[in-house]
């Protein structure tokens, strides 16, 4: 392929036109000795037909699953078709960030209607354009709270996701701040008096997720009163948005930030990515958060417009005192996002309790195997640890079956042995878990 | 334009719910009402007027497929369309990744192979894809920085930082809590040697270059510059913001770089979606990659799979493996392209802006008059002595002929700054088209300034208070 206009005609005239005899001398200022002869180990060029023959074959070695029965972190979700439309449209996928607003007034409203529905549905007054997924959007509200307050240490839940651990580890690690972890307690649930001894006034932030890693819904209220009992601010995660729907967000408990992976929202599994990092908090924090704004504001004339807001917190103006590096974020993930909750409307609540009612179900269900306890007793939204006979034996029979089993929590939890993180969205049928049922039988 | 909100109606909607085929529990019940919300105040719309509201939105919107999008340092190519089709194959967007390594082969040598080939086009070691923007990248790059001398129990507190450097480089190093220096430019552009041979020392991390610099300029003393940070144990980072520039021509391994931070939604034809999502790869050289992001992939005899086994990495920067479905589109980006695409799109890149600069140059000031690589720095300095038009009004007045406007008021060290990449996909006679309205509007600057700091005068709204929007935040409606 070829995307280059130039012909030789253009070319000779071009170069005319600079003074040049040869492209050559336009690289004359790269030393002689580092100039490159050759490409090494690249492929020859290939023709569009070639292209997808390349990709097809590519995208075929990958085994399609009948039924993906995870989540941990990235879910499911039927997406309607306005979705893959909208953000298909070539004036917003070929944009750049909404620098010039006259413009981007596609993008800039778009993004201001995705913040408005996103503080809606998290209870807080106010969201940012995306971050880059969910793992970063908790760590970079967790440096946050640390470097605001000039405190070092970060109290984070054993049930929050491992991967979001990680990467709030690698955050604080480069910030020289500490993280102290608390424990669950019997039912799935944080231990809220081992959190209490946690605290004291080096603590810039406790950080919770709800549902938490292991579908236990949180009770968040007693946990913002404890972080600001002692001057510290809870950040609030959620695994899959959809549960917005119908659960309490943590905004409404007092939660200061509530973050948390916006995939759910319309955007395809992708094998990881890309997704969006939702990030939304109180109003007083608003000049201290990292991230794009899209604000209104009025023309000359009066007329309502959008404009990139506030922008003296961000690095292109503020350099090394910015509230963060981000400069890109997953804009066209939250369209995809806006378009999606707008579509479901009320429907996001349907679509919440048809979750939990496959979830139930399929609890029941997979309860009634031999061997099969349930772990923990909270209430969960649509994810729920089974301990089984043989954990690994499950996801064996279920991967024949071309099946994408169960999170094995062991991998995380060396004391959850034999124990596996179901996921059921709308997108497992009745016959889909029964069969189940009967393979791992 | 009305909002979403706007033209909601209670009753409507887009998207229905199926039935539940499997019975239905009392939710009270099973979750508890203390855990239930009692609003749930989303817009509720129509799918026909849905489609109407964001299509409208569209149209106010411009993107590189309705026209010239010379936006300085953001490469702003043509996205192919076949890349787009490649990466919405089900075999790419359906995978769960916690889906075993046995279901994502194709994933895995994908990855593994887009590795292989950046290795090459750039002369690194290896490469980590999981940051998901070139900033995102430049953190993860500075990290492994400060990793590589917490391992050897050096503490090096600073980093050093050009002036004409993207905001992005001081952020990512302060976000990884090393202070920052400023490194002064000489009068060509590059870097001022003596002073960098001033600051340099053992308590300096290393040294932030983009190369070329964000004057679209070539550093030509690269290979001393390589040594005096190597000189004093440092290292030397690469923002490869600009290697538009310089694909097949050099490479960044070759001239002593230890790290550098690509942006696929850059160089790589990935399309930026309105603020994103890019991908921001970053490669090392071989004293870096014990500390790169895990989980890396490892290959096999005939297989792939990842694995987290490396003692000494800084971890994870993000959950999963990155912008997975943006590194298909650059993969295939660069399968149908070749050694020799790639090579010719850099060329054609440099062509162009060299094309721009000099067909320019008789109007604009030219700050620093030799040849560019991939992009131009001018001033609008003498149309503001002239008539006090500014860099900011020649920029919205060339949107009412129908241009996107070129980066403005950067780098910070040229005064009235307009910098112009027109990237290699874009044709003489489209350049020519552009330089005649960017002439048309120099003249007008000196005729009919008034004209000039009107514009635009053809959008859907006029130049908008930014005063305003920053005094009085309104970034969440409320009914």
């Amino acid at each position: 392929m070829n995307y280059c206009p130039h012909t030789s005609d253009d070319i000779a005239q071009m170069q005319e036109a600079i003074g040049i005899g040869s492209i050559e001398e336009l690289f004359a200022d790269i030393p002689q000795k580092f100039r490159l002869k050759q490409m090494p180990d690249m492929p020859a060029s290939l023709s569009e037909q070639e292209t997808l023959g390349l990709m097809q074959a590519m995208s075929r070695k990958n085994i399609m699953p009948r039924v993906t029965l995870t989540g941990a972190g990235a879910y499911a979700h039927f997406i309607p078709a306005v979705v893959g439309h909208i953000v298909g449209r070539a004036e917003f996928y070929t944009a750049y960030t909404p620098y010039q607003a006259e413009i981007s007034q596609g993008v800039l409203q778009a993004i201001y209607e995705y913040q408005a529905m996103i503080a809606h549905l998290t209870g807080t007054e106010i969201a940012n354009a995306s971050m880059y997924d969910g793992a970063s959007a908790l760590a970079e509200a967790a440096v946050l709270c640390a470097k605001t307050s000039n405190r070092s240490r970060i109290v984070v839940a054993r049930s929050v996701h491992p991967q979001y651990r990680q990467v709030l580890q690698t955050y604080c690690w480069a910030n020289g701040y500490t993280i102290s972890e608390i424990p669950y307690v019997a039912n799935g649930q944080l231990d809220v008096a081992a959190m209490q001894r946690a605290l004291d006034d080096s603590v810039a932030a406790i950080v919770v997720q709800s549902p938490n890693f292991f579908g236990c819904i949180e009770d968040i209220a007693p946990m913002a009163d404890a972080a600001h009992a002692c001057g510290a601010l809870l950040i609030a995660g959620f695994t899959d948005g959809t549960s917005l729907g119908i659960l309490k967000p943590a905004g409404a408990c007092d939660a200061d930030f509530v973050v948390g992976e916006g995939q759910s929202f319309g955007n395809p599994l992708n094998y990881g990515g890309p997704y969006l990092g939702v990030f939304a908090a109180r109003e007083k924090f608003l000049r201290r958060i990292p991230g794009r704004l899209a604000g209104a504001t009025v023309d000359k004339n009066g007329k309502r417009g959008f404009v990139l807001t506030l922008q003296t917190r961000e690095q292109h103006i503020r350099r090394e005192k910015a509230t963060s590096n981000i400069c890109s974020n997953e804009a066209l993930c939250a369209l995809a996002a806006g378009v999606y909750l707008a579509a479901l409307g009320k429907n996001l609540g349907k679509l919440a309790a048809l979750n939990i009612y496959k979830t139930q179900y399929f609890k029941n269900k997979l309860l009634q195997l031999d061997g099969f306890k349930e772990v923990f007793s909270a209430p969960v939204y649509n994810e729920f640890a089974l301990r089984c006979p043989n954990a690994r034996a499950v996801n064996e029979k279920l991967r024949a079956e071309g099946m994408i089993g169960a999170y094995d929590l062991q991998k995380d939890y060396p004391e959850l042995d034999n124990t596996l993180l179901f996921c059921a969205t709308e997108m497992l049928s009745k016959d889909d878990m029964d069969h189940v049922v009967e393979i791992v039988k | 334009m009305e909002l979403i909100f706007e033209i909601s109606k209670p009753g409507r909607s887009t998207a229905d719910v199926s039935a539940s085929d499997v019975p239905i529990v009392n939710i009270d019940d099973v979750i508890g009402r203390q855990y239930l919300r009692n609003d749930l105040d989303l817009p509720e719309v129509a799918e026909i007027d849905l489609v109407r509201h964001y299509t409208n939105l569209s149209r106010r919107n411009f993107g590189v497929d309705l026209g010239f999008y010379p936006l300085g340092s953001c490469t702003m190519k043509y996205n192919p369309k076949i890349n787009e089709n490649v990466a919405a194959l089900p075999g790419f967007t359906g995978l769960h990744p916690n889906a075993s390594d046995e279901f994502a082969q194709g994933n895995l040598q994908l990855l593994y192979e887009m590795q292989k080939y950046l290795c090459g086009i750039f002369g690194m070691a290896e490469f980590t894809l999981q940051p998901a923007a070139g900033a995102h990248g430049e953190l993860a790059g500075v990290m492994m920085i400060k990793k590589y001398f917490e391992s050897k129990g050096q503490i090096r507190p600073t980093i050093l930082i050009p002036d004409t450097a993207h905001g992005t480089n001081p952020a990512s190093g302060a976000l990884c809590g090393f202070d920052t220096i400023t490194l002064r430019s000489n009068p060509e552009g590059g870097v001022d040697i003596e002073h960098l041979n001033s600051l340099m020392t053992e308590d300096v991390a290393g040294l932030m270059l983009t190369n070329p610099n964000t004057l679209g300029l070539f550093e030509r003393n690269i290979e001393q510059v390589a040594q005096i940070v190597h000189s004093k144990g440092g290292l030397l980072y690469g923002d490869g913001a600009n290697a538009n520039a310089f694909l097949g021509k050099t490479r960044p391994g070759d001239l002593d770089f230890d790290v550098i931070q690509l942006n696929l939604h850059k160089t790589f034809a990935t399309p930026h979606g309105g603020g994103g999502p890019g991908s921001g790869p970053v490669g090392v050289s071989e004293a870096l990659v014990n500390y790169l992001p895990v989980p890396r992939i490892v290959k096999n005899e005939s297989t792939y799979s990842w694995s987290a086994n490396f003692p000494d990495t800084i971890g994870r920067v993000r959950a999963f493996y990155g912008n997975f479905n943006v590194i298909v589109k650059a993969y295939t980006y660069i399968c149908s392209l070749g050694a020799e695409g790639l090579t010719r799109a850099t060329e054609m890149a440099v062509l162009n802006a060299n094309y721009i600069k000099e067909k320019l140059k008789p109007y604009y000031d030219l700050p620093y008059d030799r040849v560019c690589m991939h992009e131009s720095v001018f001033s609008g300095n003498r149309q503001v002595a002239q008539s006090g038009v500014h860099t900011s009004d020649i920029a919205k007045r060339l949107i009412d002929f129908g241009y996107h406007p070129p980066t403005i008021y950067f780098p910070l060290i040229v005064p009235e700054a307009f910098m112009i990449e027109p990237t290699e996909t874009e044709s003489k006679e489209t350049l020519d088209a552009f330089c005649d309205a960017m002439i048309a509007i120099a003249q007008e600057a000196k005729e009919n300034p008034q004209r000039v700091k009107d514009a635009p005068l053809s959008t859907p709204v006029s130049r908008l208070d930014e005063v305003l929007a920053a005094r009085k935040p309104d970034v969440c409606w409320k009914r």
